[in-house]
C-alpha cells in the first residue's frame, strides 16, 4: 500500500481534531481533539519514518506518547478542578483571564 | 636686582600672620552657640594679634638693605603637576607689607567698632567669624607670590563679601545685592582665571618671580591681552567700569563691612593686582591706556553718582567708586603713577573706613536712618563723630594738611607729567568730590533737623568713637607720615620702579589749581545743601541728577545688555526643552500606550478565539514555508 496515503489520513485526522478544537464548548471533547491531533502527528511521523526506511520518526512518535501522557494528566486535573468550582465544563465560561 | 631672603627671624611667623584669623573664623563658625559669649573678643584678638605681627616684620624690613626686602616662605607644595608648579608660597616685600598692614590694622579697629555697632545682633558670632574669614583671604590674596594662589585670597575675599553683604539675608534687598555682587564679580573673575591660563601658557611659571622676569620676552599683543584680562578681573573686585553696578547695592550689608571690605581692602585689590603686575603694563602700552580710560570714566561716574544719591552710605560708595578710580588711573599711568596708585590707596583706605565709620556712627544714633534728608543740625549732638567725620572730609576732598591732599595731588602731578587733558579731568573731579562731600557734611551735621519724630540722637559708646579718633588721626597725618618721613616712593620703588617726568609748569602751579576748584566745589556744596533750606522730599532735579540717582542706569544697561538675553534665551531653550525634547519622548510612549490599549482588547479570555489565531498563525507560517521552498 502507498504511505503516501497514511500522511493523507493523518492530515485528515489532524484537521478533524483542529476543527474540533475550534467548534466544540466541551473541554472534554476539546482535550480528546487535541489527542486527536497528536496521535495524527503520531501517525505522520511513523509513516515518514517508512517512506525514508529510519527509524527517526518511530522515536519521535515515542516522545510524542511520552508527553502526550503527562499532558493528559496535566489537562485532566485543570478540567476537573474547573469544573469542581465552576459546575460547568464549558471552556468559554472561564473568560476572567483578559485585558 | 632684588634679593630674595628667607625667611627667619621674624618673617617665619609670615603664616600666622593668615593662620591668626583663619583660625579664629574656623572657631567661630564652627564652634557653635557656645563661642558666643567671647567669640566675638576672640576675632578682636587674633586681628589684633596679626596686626602685632606685621608692625614687627615692617621694623624688621626697615633694618634690611633695600634691595633685600623680598621675603618668600614656602609653607608647602600645593599643586605639583609635570611643568606645572603651584606653591602655597608667602611674599612679603615692600608692596604687600603696606598692604598687610592697612588690612591688619584698620581691620583691628573695624573689629574693635564691631563690637560696639553690633552688639545687640543675635548673630553676631556669625559676623565676626565672617569678617575674620575675610582678612584671612584678603591676607592671602596681598602674600601670594604666584597668581595661583592670588586667586584663592582673591574667591575668598568674594566669598566674604558675598557672605557680609547678604548677613542680614532676611531682608530680600541685602540677599539680592549680595548675589549680585557675586555675580558681577564672577564676571571679573573669568578675567583673572583666563590671564592665569594665558600666564601660565606665554611663561611656563606663574610665580611672580618667573613671570616678570619674563615679561620684556613675550609679544606685545601677548602681553596686551593678558593686561585686558587683569584689567577685567580689577574692574570686577574694583567695582570699575563697566563692572560698577554691584558696589552701591553693596551698602545693604552692615556698615562696618562696607567700611573694611567695600571701601578700604577689597575694592582695593584690583588696584593692588595692576600694581603688581606693573611689568606686563609696561610693557603693554595699550592696556595700560585702557587702564587709564576706565580709570578715568569711573572716577567720574562715581563722583556724579555721589552727588545725587540721599543714602549716605550709598553717597560715599559712589565716592569709593571715585577715589579707586583715581588709583586704578593712577596705575595706568605706568612708572609715574604705581606708587601713588598705592599711597593714594593707603590715604583712602584710612579716611574712608573713618568716614563710614562715621556714617555708621550717625546712624547708630539716628534708628539706622540713612537718608540724609532726614538728619541735619547733628554737629552738637555728635561731637566726636562730627570732629572725625570732618578730619575725613578734609582728607577726601584734598585741603592740606590732610592725608588725602598729598595723596591726591601726586596723582594729579603724575596726570599731568603724561598728558595736560587727563590732568585737567583729574582736577574737575577733584572739584565734584569737595562739591559731594559738601553736600554730605552739611545735610548730616549743619542745617536745621529735619529728624524723623522718634529720633533721639546721641553719640556712640566709646567702643565706636575711639576707632574714629585713631582713623581720624590717620585721616589728618597719615599722608606726611608716609611722604616725609616714611619716604613711600624710595621704599616701593624696588617693586614698583618710578620714574618722573618734568612737567611745563610748576608743581605749586598745579597744586594752586587743584585747591582753587576744590574749594569752588565746595563752596556750591555749601550754597546748596547748608545756606538753603533741604526738603525732605527730593526735588525731582535736573536730568543728571536723575540719571545719578538710577546709578547712571548701570542696572538698565546691564538689564537690557546681559539680563534679559540671558533670559531670553533661556526660555528659548526652555521652550525648545519641553515641545521638541519632551514632544518626542512624549509622542513615542503615547504611541506605545495607544497601540497596548487597542492590542490587549484582543486578550479576550476566549480559548477558542486563542486557539484560532494559533491555527491562522500556523496556516500563514506553513504557507511562507511553502512559498519560500517553491520560489
Amino acid at each position: 500500500m502507498n504511505p503516501a496515503n497514511y500522511v493523507l489520513l493523518s492530515a485528515l485526522l489532524f484537521s478533524i481534531g483542529a476543527i474540533g478544537v475550534l467548534v466544540r464548548r466541551n473541554a472534554i471533547i476539546v482535550f480528546m481533539s487535541v489527542e486527536l491531533m497528536l496521535n495524527a502527528a503520531n501517525l505522520a511521523f511513523v509513516s515518514f519514518a517508512r517512506m525514508n526506511g529510519n527509524l527517526d520518526g518511530q522515536v519521535v512518535a515515542f516522545f510524542v506518547m511520552v508527553v502526550a501522557a503527562a499532558e493528559v494528566v496535566v489537562g485532566l486535573a485543570i478540567i476537573v478542578t474547573i469544573f469542581r468550582t465552576r459546575r460547568s465544563a464549558s471552556i468559554d465560561e472561564p473568560n476572567l483571564l483578559k485585558y | 636686582m632684588t634679593q630674595i631672603i628667607p625667611a627667619e627671624g621674624i618673617f617665619a611667623l609670615l603664616w600666622v600672620l593668615i593662620a591668626l584669623p583663619a583660625v579664629g573664623a574656623v572657631i567661630l563658625l564652627f564652634g557653635g552657640r557656645r563661642t558666643n559669649s567671647w567669640g566675638p573678643y576672640l576675632a578682636v584678638l587674633t586681628v589684633v594679634g596679626s596686626a602685632v605681627i606685621g608692625v614687627l616684620m615692617l621694623l624688621a624690613l626697615m633694618d634690611q638693605p633695600a634691595e633685600q626686602r623680598t621675603v618668600v616662605q614656602n609653607v608647602y607644595d600645593w599643586v605639583f603637576v609635570g611643568s606645572f608648579q603651584a606653591s602655597f608660597a608667602l611674599q612679603l616685600d615692600q608692596l604687600s607689607m603696606v598692604f598687610v598692614l592697612l588690612i591688619t590694622i584698620v581691620g583691628a579697629l573695624i573689629h574693635i567698632y564691631s563690637l560696639g555697632y553690633m552688639a545687640h545682633d543675635p548673630d553676631r558670632r556669625k559676623f565676626f567669624g565672617y569678617l575674620n574669614l575675610f582678612v584671612a583671604a584678603m591676607l592671602i590674596l596681598v602674600l601670594a607670590n604666584n597668581y595661583l594662589l592670588l586667586y584663592v585670597g582673591w574667591e575668598g575675599v568674594g566669598l566674604a563679601s558675598y557672605l557680609l553683604i547678604g548677613f542680614w539675608q532676611r531682608k530680600p534687598s541685602a540677599a539680592a545685592a549680595a548675589k549680585k555682587a557675586f555675580i558681577i564679580n564672577r564676571v571679573g573673575d573669568v578675567g583673572l582665571s583666563l590671564a592665569i591660563m594665558l600666564i601660565f601658557i606665554t611663561f611656563g611659571s606663574i610665580t611672580f618671580q618667573d613671570v616678570f622676569g619674563q615679561a620684556s620676552e613675550a609679544s606685545e599683543g601677548t602681553l596686551t591681552a593678558i593686561g585686558l584680562l587683569l584689567l577685567l578681573a580689577a574692574a570686577g573686585k574694583s567695582a570699575q567700569f563697566p563692572l560698577q553696578a554691584w558696589l552701591l547695592d553693596a551698602m545693604e550689608g552692615p556698615t562696618p563691612v562696607s567700611a573694611l571690605i567695600h571701601a578700604a581692602t577689597m575694592v582695593t585689590a584690583g588696584v593692588y593686582l595692576i600694581v603688581r603686575s606693573n611689568a606686563i603694563y609696561n610693557a603693554a602700552i595699550w592696556a595700560a591706556t585702557a587702564v587709564v580710560v576706565v580709570g578715568l570714566i569711573t572716577i567720574f561716574m562715581g563722583a556724579i553718582i555721589g552727588s545725587a544719591k540721599d543714602d549716605i552710605k550709598k553717597s560715599l560708595a559712589g565716592s569709593t567708586m571715585s577715589q579707586i578710580g583715581y588709583m586704578v588711573f593712577a596705575a595706568g599711568l605706568g612708572p609715574i603713577g604705581y606708587i601713588f596708585a598705592i599711597f593714594h590707596l593707603l590715604t583712602h583706605g584710612v579716611y574712608k573706613a573713618g568716614l563710614f565709620l562715621g556714617a555708621g556712627s550717625v546712624m547708630h544714633g539716628m534708628n539706622d536712618t540713612v537718608n540724609m534728608r532726614r538728619y541735619g543740625a547733628l554737629k552738637g549732638l555728635m561731637v566726636i563723630t562730627f570732629i572725625t567725620f570732618m578730619a575725613g572730609y578734609l582728607a577726601i576732598i584734598g585741603i592740606p594738611p590732610f592725608a588725602g591732599f598729598w595723596s591726591k595731588d601726586e596723582i594729579i602731578h603724575a596726570a599731568f607729567e603724561r598728558n595736560w587733558i587727563i590732568g585737567a579731568a583729574t582736577i574737575l573731579a577733584a572739584g565734584i568730590t569737595g562739591f559731594y562731600m559738601t553736600r554730605m557734611v552739611a545735610m548730616t551735621f549743619f542745617g536745621k533737623a529735619r529728624w524723623e519724630d522718634d529720633a533721639h540722637p546721641h553719640e556712640s559708646p566709646p567702643v565706636m568713637t575711639i576707632p574714629l579718633i585713631i582713623l581720624a588721626i590717620g585721616s589728618t597725618f597719615l599722608g606726611m607720615a608716609l611722604l616725609f618721613w616714611g619716604n613711600i616712593e624710595t621704599w616701593l620703588e624696588p617693586v614698583t620702579g618710578y620714574e618722573s617726568v618734568p612737567t611745563p609748569l610748576p608743581t605749586a602751579f598745579y597744586i594752586a589749581v587743584t585747591l582753587v576748584v576744590v574749594v569752588i566745589g565746595a563752596v556750591i556744596g555749601w550754597v546748596m545743601y547748608a545756606r538753603k533750606e533741604v526738603p525732605i522730599e527730593a526735588p525731582r532735579g535736573n536730568v543728571l541728577t536723575r540719571a545719578a540717582r538710577q546709578d547712571l542706569y548701570g542696572d538698565a544697561v546691564n538689564n537690557v545688555l546681559v539680563v534679559q538675553p540671558t533670559y531670553r534665551t533661556a526660555e528659548a531653550l526652555t521652550t525648545f526643552d519641553t515641545k521638541a525634547v519632551d514632544g518626542f519622548v512624549g509622542g513615542v510612549t503615547s504611541f506605545v500606550g495607544d497601540l497596548a490599549v487597542r492590542l490587549r482588547r484582543s486578550q479576550t479570555g476566549f480559548v477558542r478565539s486563542y486557539a484560532l489565531s494559533m491555527v491562522g498563525g500556523v496556516f500563514i507560517i506553513v504557507l511562507a514555508l511553502i512559498l519560500v521552498r517553491l520560489s
